[in-house]
């Protein structure tokens, strides 16, 4: 009955009639005891008449009396729209004609209460809902999602039968299942909308589920009443402490007493030096005060309070429940199965998140280690240098975007120019300090560190402690989103393709190139190689080049996501190493297993205890130096001639 | 060391051959190692002359916060000794010796901290009326020292904080017993060299980033803190505070040197130093290399806590920014400036290094003007510090050690450019000067 009065206004209302135009301020005045002295249970018809009377003013007329805007002119009892204008008041006619201004003194304000309110605003709803502009529509639509409330299901089923949107009807054919889910008087109804929702994972969907399955902690003394979701047992889901808590916050028994408590009392019944007969000197044990204590209950000074024994009949002589909010045991059954579902399946999802956020940060220490996989793992030079050089490759690109305002462009000038610097800078090195201590790998250690320090501070002094932007283009902004649960920064996946490329690179490099054969040749045998006409000091100035250049292009990278500042790169180093370390000495497929090795355990550390990233790296650490224990050569250890010693 | 020059040669054979051990061993040991006595000799007289200097018990000369830092650094110089012992004679540069002088000092820091904590606590109950009780006591210092970090609850790992002979056990029980099962698991497996190196370096980072959390015990990045105020001795002056600790370090560096210098002179330290240039062939000829360099390891952890032990109560405060990899590797820096192989090298190296670098950083020394920039050695000092690691590391590998070898026309043996072992920075004993 309801259904065709909201459908016969909204149809109407879609096609107003200039003949009804007067109809809201005739209903006005026919309902007007009502309207000045409204009563939650009785103006219903009123609103709902005001409502279906297909008047334009309608909706004006109904949010101002919610609003507090509708006033009685004391002299003529003429009812009237306001709105404030200067010290007084701009009046409206309920037809909608100006009828002048007024003095705030001289009106009476029409004041309903909450819940009439209340009623008015679900009328209003219809208004909004089947509004010509869709974007009033789906501004509704958001509200009501926000702060669902019962009153809102009836105008918004009204509205769907008129929605000649798609989008908006979907929109609202869901948000139908929501409300009714919480809000439909019947079982029966709530049931059938939670199993059509299936397991949807979305986050609107759990949103709506979740209060059903609220629950709050109760202490009964017999059977319980209520939707009960399981019980409690003291000392395993609760702490006794806390049950007795629930006990004495529901008044069923008296508090214990508290240490502070109870020396305030005694503090507060000292006479002549002594606390119920007993000397105050004597009081620097707890035994001695509770005997005190006694003695005080004994003579009626203080209030009996609740002993340890006490305390344990009163738990014992109770039960404890988790009771759902929601009475009725049929929705909150077929709520918990729909979210037992729902969770499963974002749990899946979950692990695939995690998987993707794995592989990023793998591409990320792959891009960091690989540099060092060629000095360390192929020529076996030690640079702690190398931290140092990420920096001075992010550093570039941000002097590059300095002078190149357009990202794009700068991104694409800076990974070549990272290379080139860093390369020159790994070149200079190798010519000046590594190639006299290949002999000593421990003095390379220190001396790289030397290196490393002092690089460090030129580059705090340079550009400052602050950190520096590095400010990706514009098209890697944003995420590649699949579902609610799922999505992956385009920064990151441009970090994978970049680690991808490089892997390439590489692979092509050391296995198709000319100077791909003689640095493996150099590595294997130095001797060897050079008495076959290669030059061994060429290479390994050449290979510790290229080892440094692709540390800068990885420090752009590492500098688009993270701030660059002149400890970035050391923030790597020892990560750096173990990756190599773990991954498998001169192999660069080994530094890509060390690298997903190290990033999944990493993700997973902290998925399992997301609040403490630095215990996740502690553990980490700790897992490494025990892998070391059983594959001292990493996942993939070279075998044979290669291995050397 | 320097008597070793005048010790007859090594007879290449023929029967009538006096063996040098039989030579050795009918000199005392003092004979043998005059540096030892040299170098005692030299810290008494520099005790002697800090104590006459300084403002509790002399002329006033030194400053009380001078005195502490002199303190320190005979403290830095202990652990230098231990990193010395490891690194110089055996040959293993571990990185995280300073995390087990940093946990020596926790260790103490903690008996410090409770204790004095505790003075406050009982102090502050005594005026509420009535005597207080142990656990009010207890509940009263745990809310002190971990309101910080938002706990009331005294951790497991304080138990034995309320008595200092346990935690005195503990401050050399537990950097111990982690460099045993640490070095066990990395000798056992053979990780040598600068993995071994990597290894103790990700050890520290670990053992630092799991002191910064705040649910670590320790108070997370606070650290301890006032542990310069003695337990007991509330009124004693600082001056009088900071002279004893000078004391105690210099007794401590004193007998370390005694303790170190007798493990390296003998049998014993012959082995280690065959492990530091070949250990394969020492451990064909059937020395137990492992259990060799895992007590070493063990030993020197244990004397670098007793040094942080006696480092932080003149330090005043410790957190876990002291474990930070980089305070290993700057002990390594001055060992190798010092000259490494030689005890009284790493005495040098630590002293002077530690020492210059607190006057650069403290803004005493003039600036540069360059006309386009000014060189503030605040700023600059650690471009220098890390040019003159290299330059040592390239030109000077004996460090300022090389310096007193040249004084006494101890040369390096030339072998037409082939190196003389595995690390030519630490050889000038004798089997290198033939």
């Amino acid at each position: 009955m309801r259904l065709t009065a909201f459908l016969v206004a909204a149809l109407s209302w879609l096609a107003p009639l200039p003949a009804l135009a007067q109809e809201a301020a005739a209903i006005v005045a026919d309902n007007r005891a009502q309207i000045e002295k409204p009563s939650r249970q009785t103006i219903g018809p009123v609103i709902a008449a005001l409502a279906a009377s297909g008047d334009a003013m309608a909706d004006d007329i109904l949010s101002a009396w919610a609003d507090k805007r509708l006033v009685i002119r004391k002299s003529d009892g003429a009812i009237f729209l306001a709105a404030p204008d200067g010290d007084g008041v701009a009046l409206t006619a309920l037809d909608g004609a100006a009828a002048g201004t007024a003095a705030k003194g001289d009106l009476t304000e029409l004041k309903p209460n909450a819940g009439v309110r209340g009623v008015i605003a679900a009328a209003l709803v219809q208004f909004t809902l089947s509004d010509p502009d869709p974007g009033v529509r789906a501004q509704a639509l958001t509200s009501i999602a926000r702060d669902p409330k019962p009153e809102t299901l009836e105008p918004l089923r009204a509205s769907l039968a008129t929605e000649s949107d798609p989008a908006l009807k979907a929109q609202k054919e869901r948000l139908e299942r929501f409300l009714t889910l919480r809000f439909d008087p019947d079982p029966a109804a709530r049931v059938a909308a939670i199993e059509s929702l299936g397991s949807d994972t979305s986050l609107d969907v759990r949103a709506a589920l979740n209060p059903l399955v609220a629950t709050t902690r109760i202490a009964v003394a017999g059977e319980p009443a209520g939707n009960i979701a399981r019980e409690l047992l003291p000392g395993r889901d609760l702490t006794e402490a806390e049950a007795y808590d629930l006990l004495v916050a529901a008044d069923m028994a008296p508090a214990r007493l508290t240490l502070e408590g109870q020396r305030e009392a005694l503090v507060a019944n000292i006479v002549d030096g002594a606390v119920g007969g007993i000397p105050v000197a004597e009081m620097a044990s707890q035994t001695v005060r509770d005997r005190a204590y006694t003695a005080l209950e004994a003579a009626g000074t203080v209030p009996t309070a609740a002993t340890d024994d006490e305390a344990t009949a009163a738990l014992s002589a109770h039960r404890f429940f988790d009771a759902y909010v929601e009475p009725d045991a049929t929705v909150t059954t077929a709520a918990v199965a729909a979210l037992t579902g729902i969770d499963r399946k974002v749990a899946a999802m979950q692990a695939a998140d995690l998987g993707l956020d794995a592989l990023s940060l793998a591409a990320i220490y792959f891009l960091a280690a690989i540099g060092l996989a060629i000095t360390f793992g192929v020529m076996g030079v030690i640079n702690m240098a190398h931290g140092e050089f990420i920096t001075i490759g992010a550093y570039t690109g941000f002097v590059v975007q300095l002078f190149v305002p357009n990202y794009t462009v700068s991104i694409l000038i800076a990974l070549p120019l990272a290379f080139a610097v860093t390369f020159a800078a790994g070149v200079a090195m190798e010519r000046l300090v590594i190639r006299h201590l290949y002999k000593r790998p421990l003095e390379t250690l220190l001396a790289t560190f030397g290196i490393s320090i002092a690089l460090q501070q030129i580059l705090k002094n340079v550009f400052g402690t602050q950190a520096r932007p590095l400010t990706a283009p514009g098209w890697l902004d944003g995420a590649l989103e699949f579902n609610d649960v799922v999505s992956i920064s385009y920064i990151r996946i441009a970090i994978f393709v970049l680690a991808l490329i490089f892997l390439a690179f590489f692979l092509y490099l050391m296995k198709r190139t000319r100077l791909g054969l003689e640095v493996r040749a150099v590595t294997q045998n130095p001797t060897m190689a050079a008495s076959m006409g290669i030059n061994p000091d060429r290479i390994n100035m050449l290979t510790f080049g290229l080892g440094s250049g692709i540390a800068g292009i990885a420090g752009v990278a590492i500098g688009l996501y993270a701030k660059v500042t002149s400890e970035m790169g050391a923030d790597y180093i020892v990560q750096s190493f173990m990756t190599v370390v773990v991954g498998g000495v001169g192999n660069v497929w080994g530094t890509l297993a060390g690298a997903t090795m190290i990033g999944s355990l990493q993700k997973v550390i902290e998925f399992l205890n997301p609040s403490n990233t630095l215990a996740a790296q502690t553990y980490m650490i700790l897992f490494i130096i025990l892998f070391i224990q059983f594959r001292p050569r990493g996942i993939i250890a070279l075998r044979g001639r290669a291995a050397g010693d | 060391m320097t008597a070793s020059s005048s010790l007859p040669k090594y007879p290449t054979g023929g029967a009538g051959g006096v063996k040098p051990p039989a030579a050795n061993a009918s000199r005392s040991f003092i004979a043998r190692n005059p540096s030892v006595l040299i170098f005692l000799l030299a810290l008494a007289a520099f005790t002697i002359i800090v104590t006459i200097a300084s403002e509790a018990y002399g002329v006033g000369f030194i400053s009380t916060s001078f005195v502490k830092t002199l303190g320190k650094t005979l403290c830095l110089c202990l652990v230098a000794l231990a990193m010395d012992l490891i690194w110089g004679y055996a040959g293993i540069l571990s990185l995280g010796h300073m995390a087990f002088f940093a946990l020596g000092g926790y260790m103490i820091g903690m008996w410090l901290m409770y204790a004095r904590t505790e003075e406050i606590v009982v102090a502050a109950l005594a005026q509420g009326g009535l005597p207080a009780t142990p656990e009010e006591v207890t509940q009263g210092i745990a809310t002190q020292i971990f309101g910080v970090v938002g706990s009331s609850d005294l951790p497991v790992i304080w138990s034995f904080a309320h008595s200092l002979p346990l935690q005195l056990i503990l401050a050399l029980a537990v950097p111990g017993l982690l460099a045993l099962i640490f070095g066990w698991l990395a000798f056992r497996s053979r990780v040598t060299g600068v993995y071994l190196s990597i290894l103790t370096q990700a050890m520290t980072l670990a053992l630092a980033l799991y002191l910064f959390q705040n649910d670590s015990g320790l108070r997370g990045n606070n650290g301890l803190s006032g542990l310069q105020n003695l337990p007991g001795l509330g009124d004693t002056s600082q001056d009088l505070v900071s002279v004893w600790f000078f004391w105690a370090s210099a007794l401590a560096l004193g007998v370390g040197y005694l303790v170190l210098a007798s493990v390296v002179s003998g049998k014993f330290g012959s082995v280690i130093r065959a492990i530091r240039d070949d250990e394969a062939r020492v451990r064909f000829l059937g020395y137990p290399v492992e259990g060799y360099k895992l007590f070493l390891f063990t030993l020197t952890a244990i004397i670098a806590a007793i040094a942080g032990a006696l480092y932080y109560p003149q330090a005043g405060i410790i957190n876990p920014a002291e474990l930070a990899p980089i305070a290993s590797i700057y002990l390594a820096v001055w060992v190798a400036i010092g000259g490494r192989g030689r005890l009284y090298g790493a005495v040098i190296g630590a002293a002077l290094v530690s020492l210059v670098s607190s006057w650069f950083t403290s803004g005493q020394v003039p600036s540069i003007p360059l006309g386009f920039a000014t060189i503030h050695w605040v700023d600059w000092w650690l471009v220098l510090l890390g040019a003159a690691f290299v330059g040592v590391t390239l030109f000077a590998p004996k460090g300022i050690g090389g310096l007193f070898d040249r004084f006494q026309g101890i040369a390096t043996p030339d072998r037409k450019g082939a190196a003389l072992g595995p690390d030519d920075g630490s050889l000038q004993e004798r089997e290198a000067q033939e």
